[in-house]
């Protein structure tokens, strides 16, 4: 009855080995296998951390003083305008589509995605945007009046960006670059639901199936919700710019609420869109580690279903200052507060599955306690927001500013780090050297507090986010100074992951098929991985089917209602 | 490395506190005006309920990691398998939701309590107009019109006078944000949005444009002066007087009057009783009576008025204001001129 998935090695020569540099390079640009597309995303959206990661540096040492002249106000604007859409647009979503496409058809037992063709349309269009969002350096006002970013905020609120108060082309890049990322990104969630629904190896219902394909299934979904009203808006936005609309000119009686609404039904679903799958890794690598089942499976299921449909109705609260009146603002702060239930079942469940466990701290895990503990206050700095008295003072100040970059990096990086540890030996066969990891760890987390943990006070203490500069005496400088160095910290921890990851490549440890004693299918074929996945397609009786093999005489199918 | 996570924790907590309880003008948690009170009660105890919250996860978290990490000594077992437990879930999901339901409530009777009450009898009126990058205030009732600089009378409980301020927007999206008096509210194009201050103790109020609104969005500045009901109905009849005239005794004054009148300034600028008209830029028929320029940033001296006017976007990068190209002898006279409007 119990076909085993494929322990033994397959014997597989590598399919690029002693090929000519041009056939590699031509095999890659052709690739439909998810895999390679997988990587492609994942490098990609690490030369965009780099940039970001830079552009962020260059503003704080911009912001380090007060009344500091290291960058103009027009560059500061477009600093802070390429930071925020790079980082959500061309960094996030790419990086996690990449790890979904690598991970998701290993883990449910496929041979590949769905769609491979339109996997591989949806890589090179998204790549192709994040080049045209860096071309507008050189085309935003012609080629001979370079250097004209868009500098209307990664949020573009109306009617700044109408033709009136932007003019030449900088914001037409903007909505271009963001209106063909999300064609990629509607691309990869079909594709990502597609598979998850259709392509389950035999025995793996959706109640066997690991959190992580779970995660990805509502990401996607969310994504084709939030992502089509952006898309919508863009088209919108081009057409009030060149075609004489008026939907959101307000010069000629457009709206400039309307953009906020459209902005915000994305813009809020799309945190979800990034935290999913960080909780995604926390779901495999918790228990892994801890070397417990995750707890509470049908639960992490419920509450990440319905994080996924209440987070649809929260939008709002990006707009308790917009002036909705007090019915609309109570029904936002109820929806917004409603949804750190579920998020709280998830915290809870993590901890119980740590509970009673046998907790090794490899870097993966370490990176994992550093998300618990700060996602833990991101969710409470955010409980706070969401009463909109207090969102009315700190809404737009440094406060928030700290209070998402917990979201973004203290959690989603924090996760992706970890799983960067986790699953390189899989993708490479070589380890990691955990050395360099723990330097990694330990730069990039004092780092992060240093930088984040102060930026809550300049906004308690009034500091507006997106201004380039500000006098002494408000307190606000030394703190200021203090996120400013915490930001080189996080640099050097990151440049320590990029060496780690090149110098592992040749000279780490051979991995094996399953380095961490692991459970998941991913860990049954070899490292890496041959193009057609599986030699035979697995069969698998539990949740967590490598389990029920190293564990003969108490398998987990025996548990699972 | 959990000691350390715990030293730094009690560290920055320590720091936060200090500073954020720190005199500074804007402190959110200094408050000195109703709707800023509220909103800080309301702040305490949502930072009161987090941090236990926060105290209890956290420290079953340290606990957990400490106690259940692997041992070498550890036979080389798995530790029990534990799937999952109804009754335990169910009661880390309820009393969420309590918590939840308590907050929102409480939440709620502020928003109404700030929003949603009845406008006295006695309150002020001040139409606010945002601009790219100054603000325009009006006082419907007496006519008076201004710039930059918001002048309104304290407010104490015994003769309540709020001031309420209709708000928009001449061009794109502002905000209004003096942290110790109320929460921000932004000016929309095309709407309409109020809010009321009630400042409690007379004295100068800081803040600044809180939504990203172009190039100067850094400094648009915000300045309140909350004066007794003496002091502001003085100042209403000093600033409804039409602008000074003649200069006895003032020559270059007189001069730079002509030479104001010639220039492009009217197009931009008003200058009450004069046939300078402009709406697009601040009103200067009292500018000499302003402490402070271009909405805040710059002191209000004969140099800087010199300065300002030879090129604004030197001393402000991005203004609107464009340089008007006048010789030095213009620049001198036009600030003479400009330092007796008082
Ligand atoms: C020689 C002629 C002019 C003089 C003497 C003059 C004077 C001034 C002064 C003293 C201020 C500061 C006002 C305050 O902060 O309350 C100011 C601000 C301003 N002026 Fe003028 N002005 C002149 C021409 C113009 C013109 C032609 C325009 C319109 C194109 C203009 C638009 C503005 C604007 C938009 C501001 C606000 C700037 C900001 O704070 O960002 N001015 N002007
Ligand atoms: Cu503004």
């Amino acid at each position: 009855m119990t076909t085993t998935p494929v322990l033994e090695a397959i014997d597989e020569t590598q399919e690029t080995q002693g090929k000519q540099p041009l056939n590699v390079i031509y095999e890659w640009l052709t690739t439909v296998d998810h895999k390679k597309i997988g990587l492609m995303y994942i490098v990609y959206a690490l030369i965009f951390l780099v940039i970001g990661g830079f552009e962020a540096i260059l503003m704080r040492i911009q912001l380090a003083i007060p009344n500091n002249h290291f960058v103009s106000p027009q560059v500061f604007n477009q600093l802070f305008t390429m930071h925020g859409t790079t980082m959500v647009f061309f960094m996030g979503m790419p990086i996690l589509f990449g790890m979904g496409n690598y991970l998701v058809p290993l883990m449910i037992g496929a041979r590949d995605m769905a769609f491979p063709r339109l996997n591989a349309f949806s890589f090179w269009i998204s790549a192709f945007a994040g080049l045209l969002l860096y071309f507008s350096y050189i085309g935003g006002s012609g080629l001979y009046a370079a250097g004209s970013a868009p500098d209307v905020g990664w949020f573009a609120y109306a009617p700044l960006t109408s033709k009136v108060f932007s003019p030449g082309h900088s914001t037409d890049y903007w909505t271009l670059a963001v209106f063909l990322s999300g064609i990629g990104s509607i691309g990869t969630a079909l594709n990502i639901v597609t598979t998850i629904l259709c392509m389950r190896c035999k025995g793996m219902k959706m109640s066997r199936m690991p959190l992580l394909p779970w995660l990805y299934l509502v990401m996607s979904c969310l994504v084709f919700v939030a992502v089509s009203p952006l898309t919508a808006a863009q088209v919108m936005l081009t057409l009030d710019r060149y075609l004489g609309a008026h939907f959101f000119d307000t010069q000629a009686g457009g709206s400039a609420i309307l953009w906020m609404h459209f902005f915000w039904i994305f813009g809020h679903p799309e945190v979800y869109v990034l935290v999913l799958p960080a909780f995604a890794f926390a779901n495999e690598i918790i228990p892994v580690f801890s070397r417990k089942a995750m707890f509470g499976y049908p639960a992490m299921v419920a509450a990440s279903v319905s994080i996924g449909f209440i987070s649809l109705s929260v939008w709002a609260h990006h707009m308790f200052t917009a002036g909705l009146g007090p019915a609309g603002n109570t029904f936002f702060v109820f929806a917004t507060m409603v949804i750190s239930v579920p998020t709280g079942i998830k915290i809870f469940n993590w901890l119980a599955t740590i509970w009673g466990g046998k907790i090794i701290f490899a870097v993966p895990m370490m990176f994992m306690i550093g998300f618990l503990f700060q996602f833990l206050i991101a969710g409470l700095t955010g409980i706070m927001l969401s009463a909109a008295p207090f969102d009315w003072q700190l809404s737009a100040s440094y406060f928030v500013v700290a209070h998402f970059h917990y979201v973004l990096v203290g959690a989603i990086v924090f996760s992706l780090f970890s799983a960067f540890y986790y699953w390189y030996p899989k993708v490479t066969g070589k380890m990691m050297s955990e050395t360099l990891g723990k330097w990694h760890f330990w730069l990039f987390l004092i780092g992060f507090h240093l930088t984040f943990d102060f930026m809550h006070v300049p906004g308690i203490l009034g500091m507006p986010r997106r201004i380039y500069t500000y006098e002494a005496g408000r307190g606000w400088d030394t703190l200021n100074f203090i996120i400013g160095i915490g930001a080189i910290f996080q640099a050097a921890g990151t440049l320590v992951l990029v060496y780690n990851m090149i110098h592992s490549y040749y000279k780490g440890k051979d991995a094996g098929h399953d380095p961490w004693d692991a459970w998941t299918l991913e860990w049954s074929v070899p490292s890496p991985p041959p193009s057609y996945n599986f030699a035979i397609e697995p069969t698998v009786n539990s949740r967590r089917p490598l389990w029920d093999i190293k564990h003969p005489e108490d398998p987990d199918s025996d548990y699972e209602s | 490395m959990p000691a350390w996570i715990l030293r730094g924790a009690a560290f920055s907590l320590s720091l936060v506190a200090g500073t954020a309880f720190a005199q500074t003008p804007t402190n959110v948690f200094d408050p000195a005006g109703t709707p800023a009170r509220s909103t800080f009660g309301l702040s305490m105890l949502v930072l009161s309920i987090t941090l236990v919250i926060f105290l209890i996860v956290a420290g079953l978290l340290l606990y957990a990691l400490i106690r259940f990490r692997h041992r070498p000594t550890d036979s080389n077992r798995e530790p029990a398998q534990i799937y999952g437990s109804n009754q335990i879930e169910l009661s880390w999901t309820v009393i969420p939701i309590l918590i939840v339901v308590t907050l929102f409530l409480t939440t709620t009777r502020v928003i109404l309590g700030t929003q949603a009450i009845p406008k006295p009898a006695s309150a002020m009126d001040v139409t606010v107009i945002g601009h790219q990058f100054w603000w325009e205030y009006r006082y419907p009732k007496s006519g008076v019109v201004t710039a930059n600089e918001l002048h309104v009378p304290i407010s104490d409980p015994a003769s309540p006078t709020p001031t309420y301020l209709t708000m928009s927007s001449a061009d794109v999206s502002h905000s209004f944000w003096v942290p110790r008096l109320a929460g921000k509210m932004d000016l929309i194009p095309n709407r309409v949005n109020t809010m009321w201050i009630d400042p409690e103790a007379t004295g100068l109020y800081l803040g600044q444009c809180a939504q990203y609104c172009g190039t100067q969005h850094a400094k648009m500045l915000l300045r309140v002066y909350a004066q007794s009901p003496q002091e502001f109905a003085a100042w209403i009849e000093q600033q409804n007087k039409p602008a000074q005239q003649e200069f006895p005794g003032n020559p270059a004054a007189t001069e730079g009057q002509a030479v104001f009148m010639k220039n492009a300034c009217i197009n931009c600028h008003t200058v009450k009783g004069t046939v300078a008209t402009g709406r697009f830029g601040p009103d200067l028929t009292h500018l000499a009576s302003r402490d402070t320029i271009a909405s805040g940033p710059i002191q209000n001296t004969p140099e800087n008025l010199k300065k300002w006017v030879e090129d604004p976007n030197t001393m402000k990068p991005g203004s609107l204001m464009p340089a008007m190209h006048l010789n030095d002898h213009d620049l001198d006279v036009i600030t003479a001129y400009l330092s007796q409007l008082h």
